[in-house]
């Protein structure tokens, strides 16, 4: 039965998938390799759409792997598979992180933590900030650095950095910052 | 509203506006559950973020039950977890069925060229929030700065990151302790 396999499949992917959207991408290789449900194709067709639509990449694949399979009951179920080790894993651990958040043993741990925490969200940003400013397909076919560097997209982020930071323009809410970008993107075709 | 309802349809707000996955949605979670439903703190969110890279899953999911369970229980996670990929499921499964040449718009790749911009400000400007209360001395320094260089400039998986510092929290701690002692 497609739809069990479906979700067995997925819920190995959420099992096994540590960290970022990305992460369950070698596994959907594997499922196209195994049982044909998708083309190498359309998993990079999978990888643009899931980019560039809101939602967090490694569901939004599982979505659009689980539409290509067996329609919307797949799309269901393949989501479904995807978190359900993620419910059960996480709902344990944080029972047990409530119950020890105050043992010395747990908050020595997590002094370690924070900071590596924070680095790894720096280094996230800081990764997307390294791919939209340089492009470095264009690095060997010129002569100057200047012109490898986007600047207009190094303005925008000056801009919403600023407005950000403005007294009265901090209160809004972090989606206007998205739309406003997204609109200066297509008015000055970015 | 019910709590249960309440937690679906903010995370299926924060799903339906985040783009890029885990780590852009950390600025959207500061404004819609630490600001303003106060469900959780600052330091809690990091703590998630920091136990949802090490254990299965990914980091969105993980930190979306983290939140649900915190705030109302089993049922919390269940729902704050349906919430948040129920955009997901609406939005790719119209576009897997009606547009199939959806990635060749140039009109949207402008605007998700201009929307990238936007990731990477609002992730700094959401470190900068978080600061304060992760770096708290010298030692917090150090160990954001080789976390920062891993991530950054190497391949190694974050998961040996995260087991990492938690072995260097705890020994530094229990060296200080020691210290305060003699």
């Amino acid at each position: 039965m497609i739809f069990l396999t479906l979700y067995l499949e997925f819920f190995k992917t959420g099992l096994f998938a540590v960290g970022g959207g990305l992460a369950t991408l070698p596994f959907l290789y594997d499922l196209s390799d195994r049982y044909g449900w998708f083309t190498h194709q359309q998993l990079a067709d999978m990888i643009a759409v899931s980019e560039s639509t809101p939602g967090a990449i490694g569901v939004n694949m599982a979505t659009y792997a689980g539409f290509a399979t067996a329609g919307p009951l797949g799309a269901i179920v393949a989501t479904l598979g995807l978190v359900s080790p993620s419910l059960v894993v996480i709902i344990i651990i944080a029972h047990i992180f409530d119950r020890f958040k105050a043992n010395p043993f747990v908050t020595a741990v997590f002094y370690g933590l924070r900071p590596a925490s924070t680095a790894l969200i720096a280094a996230a940003g800081f990764s997307v900030f390294i791919m939209d400013v340089f492009s470095f397909e264009l690095y060997t076919s010129l002569a100057s650095l200047g012109q490898v560097v986007n600047w207009p997209s190094i303005f925008l982020a000056l801009v919403i950095f600023i407005m950000m930071r403005h007294r009265l323009l901090k209160q809004l809410h972090p989606v206007v910052f998205i739309a406003f970008a997204a609109l200066v993107g297509i008015l000055f075709s970015f | 509203m019910h709590v249960l309802t309440d937690l679906f349809f903010t995370f299926a707000k924060i799903g339906a506006i985040t783009f890029g996955g885990g780590y852009a949605m950390l600025p959207i979670l500061q404004r819609e559950v630490v600001e303003i439903k106060q469900w959780v703190t600052d330091e809690e969110l990091m703590d998630y973020y920091a136990i949802g890279q090490t254990t299965p899953g990914i980091i969105a999911i993980n930190t979306a039950t983290f939140i649900g369970q915190k705030t109302k229980g089993t049922l919390g996670g269940i729902a704050a977890t349906l919430g948040v990929v129920f955009p997901s499921l609406i939005i790719i499964s119209v576009i897997a069925y009606f547009l199939q040449n959806f990635t060749d718009s140039t009109l949207l790749q402008s605007a998700f060229s201009g929307i990238r911009v936007s990731v990477y400000v609002l992730i700094l400007h959401a470190v900068m929030k978080l600061w304060k209360n992760a770096i708290v001395d010298r030692a917090g320094i150090m160990i954001f700065i080789v976390v920062f260089s891993l991530a950054a400039f190497t391949p190694l998986s974050p998961v040996y990151m995260v087991i990492g510092s938690g072995v260097v929290g705890l020994i530094l701690k229990q060296w200080l302790q020691k210290e305060r002692g003699q």
